[in-house]
């Protein structure tokens, strides 16, 4: 009886291990990569550790990539506040100011985020180029706040559906207006909503490339994931640079995910939408 | 009318509905109108010079050439590519994640250390993943040299290089595949109005059945030639480095999902079944996988919208011009922001929306519904 049972922990645990170490092996790709000469970057060895550090790939990747690194952060930060925000305040009328149609209406709205971008790429680039934003990191801000606005309004609505309505109701009697039920009562207990909301559009638009590539190609504002794009592409590179250049890439959102991890995962459920 | 009179009563309500229409406008106009307007090109000879309202209007020819065109056979075999990443890439994450959290609930230590390790790819970008993917799927190197570490001879295949394909079947065949998928459909419906003791829907789908199964037996498929010529599409083992690549990034995704779902039964629960003498394996079996088929069945959807839309991940490893990885996701974009085949592109993009939309659009509309239960 004990034995079987210590058994099935060392199966276990074996398991776990195994998958952890399979898991790793990208990582340790990336490090180690990163960290040689292109000299000692063959195919034969490519498992091997380095035989001397080699830091010069990371000063390289960084004069490469800066430009695009400040492209995305950017792009990043009003796309993510902006898009938070009208999150916030569509997600508070969606649960708490509901009228005749406005599931319905919430349901259409959901449908944006599911759609293949494929198949509003060609009117968008258009509609972009008509505006003078093509190329530009205001017309890719534009483009990820509307894009956005459905997953930011999910999140909030299933947020706010869980303040009990008598508190709403109460701010109602006290005479509370709308504004003032939200500034009052629902904005100064949004926080983890927002936390939630904004990690979770800080990583997607960090990590985008259809529309960075489409509406940004060649115009020298491309974000960091086009830029890499770029480099791992062309094939005579050599490979320390773009493994120290994908590390760059990786560092933000990995470093949001290592700290912030519950509220990643958060994110993560809330968008298969049932909340 | 009494409708607007309540709505009208009510000043914050009108505030309300005036502080979402801004939104709502921007999402008619970038969702349903730009794909009103790509369908619209997509039925023009539109090639990106001057307003695609000017070209001429074709109807579906740009469809036809998709589907039965010679020329256009790389789209075909896109579409077949996708449908097996798809096909492999769900059944791989359901797996693997359903895995992690039965093996992670088991009361073990460092259970945060092994969450992590199995989410952490979620964090990254396709784009990541796939620069460094790219690497470890080289032929001579990455992979393929593991078995050295233990001094054993490398493995030889050739991953994204690969030109093999098997499970290769006839593109002429098409239409009696589907009119089989349809036939076994119908049969299933019957049987299920059957069971529910709806008669008339049942005879009604029994009749179309039978109708369906005519039309199979005698030929009338293969009446309908869709191509000239025979034209064998199949899976591309190329797309297999994909797949586990796409796997290892996603699989965490539904690893969290099992876990919320299995820590979400209550733990009474269990008990109970414990003291009447089921075993943990059976207390698995009888409770806690029927409470996960919900769960299972959005991750599906998730998961398979995201793969009907898979891009980057193929961009980076791949290469965008790479038929044998092709998917539409890709052709679209090179069809027409390298190819300015715009209203070509533009069909592509509508075909993505509607696969897509067949699985989203049920899984939306369920969701209302039960929301308006509650």
């Amino acid at each position: 009886m004990n034995k079987s049972k210590s058994f099935r922990r060392i199966l276990i645990y074996t398991t776990l291990v195994f998958f952890v170490v399979i898991f790793l092996i990208p990582a340790y790709m990336v490090i180690t990569t990163s960290l040689k000469s292109p000299i000692q970057i063959s195919l034969k060895t490519a498992w091997d550790l380095p035989t001397q550090w080699f830091f010069q790939s990371f000063v390289d990747a960084w004069l490469k990539f800066k430009p695009n690194i400040i492209n995305s952060i950017r792009l990043v930060i009003p796309a993510t506040l902006i898009s938070a925000v009208m999150g916030s305040i569509n997600g508070y009328v969606l649960s708490k100011w509901k009228f005749p149609g406005s599931n319905i209406l919430f349901m259409l709205m959901l449908f944006g985020m599911f759609i293949p971008y494929q198949s509003i790429l060609i009117p968008l680039f258009r509609f972009l180029k008509n505006m003078g934003l093509y190329g530009s990191i205001s017309g890719l801000v534009i483009v990820h706040v509307i894009y956005g606005l459905p997953i930011t309004t999910l999140i909030f609505r299933n947020y706010y559906a869980e303040i009990p309505t008598e508190m709403i109701e109460a701010g109602k009697i006290d005479g509370a207006g709308f504004f003032k039920i939200y500034k009052d009562i629902v904005f100064p207990i949004s926080l983890p909503g927002f936390v939630v909301v904004i990690i979770w559009q800080f990583t997607q638009i960090w990590n985008e490339f259809l529309f960075a590539v489409t509406l940004t190609s060649g115009t020298g504002n491309e974000p960091i994931t086009v830029a890499l794009s770029n480099l791992a592409g062309g094939r005579a590179v050599n490979w320390n640079l773009p493994m120290a250049g994908a590390l760059m890439a990786a560092l933000p959102t990995l470093v949001v995910y290592l700290v912030l991890g519950k509220y990643f995962i958060r994110g993560l459920l809330a968008g298969s939408v049932k909340g | 009318m009494s409708i607007f009179k309540k709505i009208r009563k009510n000043k914050d309500q009108l505030t309300a509905i005036l502080i979402l229409l801004p939104s709502l406008i921007l999402l008619a106009i970038f969702v349903y109108g730009f794909i009103f307007q790509t369908g619209y090109q997509s039925l023009t000879d539109w090639t990106g010079v001057g307003e695609p309202g000017n070209s001429e209007f074709i109807g579906l020819q740009n469809y036809k050439k998709l589907f039965t065109g010679l020329l256009d056979i790389r789209f075909r075999q896109s579409l077949v590519n996708t449908l097996f990443f798809t096909l492999f890439f769900i059944a791989g994450c359901l797996s693997l994640g359903l895995l992690f959290a039965i093996l992670i609930d088991q009361g073990i230590r460092f259970e945060g250390f092994f969450r992590l390790i199995f989410l952490y790819p979620m964090s990254l970008s396709f784009i990541v993943t796939g620069t460094v993917w790219n690497w470890l799927l080289n032929p001579v190197g990455g992979v393929n040299r593991l078995p050295t570490l233990f001094n054993k001879e490398p493995w030889s295949f050739k991953w994204i290089a690969s030109r093999t394909q098997i499970l290769q079947f006839d593109w002429l065949q098409l239409p009696k595949y589907i009119g089989i998928i349809l036939l076994v459909t119908l049969i299933y419906l019957s049987y299920r109005y059957w069971k529910q003791e709806k008669n008339i829907p049942a005879i009604i789908t029994l009749v179309i059945s039978i109708a369906t199964l005519i039309w199979l037996l005698s030929g009338g498929a293969n009446k309908i030639q869709i191509l000239k010529v025979s034209e064998t599409h199949g899976f591309n083992l190329a797309m297999i480095g994909i797949i586990l690549a796409a796997i290892w990034q996603m699989a965490g995704y539904m690893m969290a999902m099992y876990l919320a779902g299995i820590r979400g039964v209550p733990e009474e629960l269990r008990e109970a079944a414990r003291v009447d003498g089921a075993n943990e394996l059976q207390i698995y079996a009888r409770i806690i996988f029927p409470m996960l088929m919900p769960i299972t069945l959005s991750a599906m959807i998730v998961l398979g919208h995201i793969s009907l839309k898979i891009f980057d991940l193929i961009y980076v490893i791949a290469g965008p011009d790479n038929a044998t990885t092709d998917v539409p996701g890709i052709l679209m974009f090179m069809t027409s922001f390298r190819g300015n085949q715009f209203a070509k592109g533009g069909a592509i993009a509508i075909v993505m929306l509607i696969m897509v939309a067949v699985i989203i659009v049920p899984y939306l509309v369920s969701t209302l519904k039960s929301e308006h239960e509650l």
